[in-house]
């Protein structure tokens, strides 16, 4: 088959390389102890988890209010809303990245319309945000095809048995969503711990995993470093969509 | 009274959220028709940075629909007969394959890169030339091509449709061209509006691969918002929009035909 001789030349066979170069430095294989023993890479993985942990949560907050919202609802607009909200998935990281400049940069919406110097698109709350914008669409999408599953009888139950609406939320809305919400927190998780194209656009100064990677690669050529990184990388984002597709059955490109 | 108060509340986090999306869509579409962006609107509109960006970078508009094009045809020629072998021979091994090649979905764009320049960086005329991207592009896009023709060839009985025309005397290749591909026709054509539409889009990838003389589209994006003043950089991505923008939405129209089909 053609498909295998295909993903064995450009797929497994360059994986192996990779996961080879990585112990072709001076230190071996003891580089994957490096990650966590030299502050430069502790630091990094620790940024880029909480910040991949915000979006997510911020994501799923925002993505599931919008997306119940309008599941339930039908009203004039409604259509138009969804496109809004669904536009940004053909778009790639960096033209996110672009148009959080135009939001939060020197000539930016924001310092335009606010008394004050604001600037933040190349902080970690621009960065944020510019994850944000990609993971909104992609967590709504999850969790309006969960919610067109969810039974409208049981919450309607739960109302006349004296629930309030708060109660509603929490004892059956959120059950019923939970698998698709742990399932598209990970896909929002995974994909901003592996966003290359928005943090080259905002994050020049600052350091999570993907810049790092690119910078050990093509400025200080430690390529065992870079490779190390990038399997560690791999691997996260490989099981976390894993765990996503066994509870929810949707696939969405990690892509950023 | 309750009621409407959360209504009111998840109504107005939608809207925020449409406004957080939609907002910087309408700045960077404004700031590329406008004579002068750091004046406002009042300075004007002009296409001038329309006409600039196409002096610019009509080269790397052309390649990416080249890269675009050549990728689909790949897709279609390793990816049609896979998924055909795949639905034929449903078990461990075909999920095993199917989950291999799905990979690159999972694995960031960067490690991939860096994996293929790893094994062929060296080899100078490969590395150097467009088919260098293009793999980088094949791989990430084979798996959507390679799923949805999967999914709605696994809804149908293929192998009574095949043995009913085995039996009125069809060889394997009219089997194949007058049975198989026409019933997977609405995946073919979901899988192939993605593929496009991710062709076209692709950066991660690409910005690893791509050399001086070679820019995508996406590319020459990141490269004038670097270098290039806010409104060329801007009307260059209104470029990209009006490119990406339709094939999305003809990539949602398919995809959905083809899951109600595959239902």
């Amino acid at each position: 088959m053609p498909l295998l001789i295909f993903s064995i030349a450009f797929l497994a066979l360059p994986l192996v390389r990779l996961f080879l170069a990585s112990g072709e430095s001076e230190a071996g294989w003891a580089i994957y102890l490096d990650i966590l023993r030299k502050p430069r890479y502790l630091n990094t993985l620790i940024l880029t988890v909480l910040v991949s942990l915000a979006t997510t949560f911020a994501a799923l907050a925002v993505s599931t209010t919008a997306g119940m919202f309008l599941s339930r609802n039908r009203f004039k607009g409604r259509g138009i809303l969804l496109s809004i909200m669904t536009l940004p998935l053909a778009f790639p990281g960096v033209v996110i990245g672009f148009l959080i400049i135009l939001l939060g940069g020197r000539q930016g919406l924001i310092n335009q319309i606010t008394p004050g110097h604001v600037v933040f698109a190349y902080s970690v709350i621009g960065l944020f945000l510019g994850y944000l914008y990609f993971s909104i669409p992609r967590v709504l999408l999850t969790v309006m095809a969960a919610a067109e599953k969810l039974d409208p009888v049981l919450e309607e139950a739960a109302r006349t048995l004296g629930a309030s609406p708060f109660r509603v939320v929490i004892d059956v809305i959120l059950p019923g969503l939970m698998p698709s919400l742990v399932a598209a927190g990970a896909i929002a998780f995974a994909t901003a711990m592996g966003a290359f194209g928005t943090a080259f656009t905002l994050a020049t100064n600052i350091d999570v995993i993907p810049m790092v990677i690119y910078t050990e690669f093509t400025l200080s050529a430690n390529i065992a470093m870079a490779a190390a990184l990038s399997i560690v990388l791999g691997i996260v984002t490989w099981a976390l969509l894993l765990i996503a597709r066994s509870l929810s059955g949707t696939t969405v490109a990690a892509g950023g | 009274m309750i009621k409407s108060k959360t209504k009111i509340l998840q109504l107005t986090v939608t809207l925020t959220a449409c406004a957080f999306l939609f907002v910087p869509i309408i700045l960077s579409v404004l700031a590329g028709v406008t004579a002068n962006y750091f004046q406002g609107i009042s300075s004007g509109f002009t296409l001038k940075w329309v006409f600039r960006v196409w002096e610019l970078y009509a080269d790397s508009i052309f390649l990416s629909m080249r890269l675009a094009i050549s990728c689909l045809i790949m897709t279609l020629i390793i990816g049609l007969p896979a998924a055909y072998g795949l639905a034929r021979n449903p078990g461990w091994l075909s999920r095993l394959l199917e989950e291999f090649i799905s990979l690159p979905l999972a694995v960031p764009g960067l490690a991939l890169a860096l994996a293929l320049l790893q094994l062929y960086g060296s080899m100078k005329g490969f590395r150097a030339s467009w088919t260098f991207i293009l793999v980088g592009h094949v791989l990430y896009t084979m798996p959507f091509m390679v799923r949805s023709i999967l999914a709605v060839l696994a809804s149908i009985d293929l192998k009574t449709l095949e043995e009913g025309a085995a039996t009125l005397g069809a060889s394997p290749w009219q089997r194949f061209r007058d049975i198989v591909v026409p019933n997977a026709m609405p995946g073919i054509l979901a899988g192939a509006l993605t593929v496009v539409t991710l062709s076209i889009g692709e950066f991660n990838l690409t910005w690893m691969l791509h050399t001086p003389y070679l820019k995508t589209l996406p590319v020459g994006l990141a490269d004038s918002y670097a270098s290039m003043r806010l409104e060329v950089a801007s009307a260059y991505t209104l470029v990209f929009f009006v490119l990406i923008v339709p094939l999305l939405m003809a990539m949602q129209w398919a995809s959905a035909r083809a899951q109600r089909i595959s239902q």
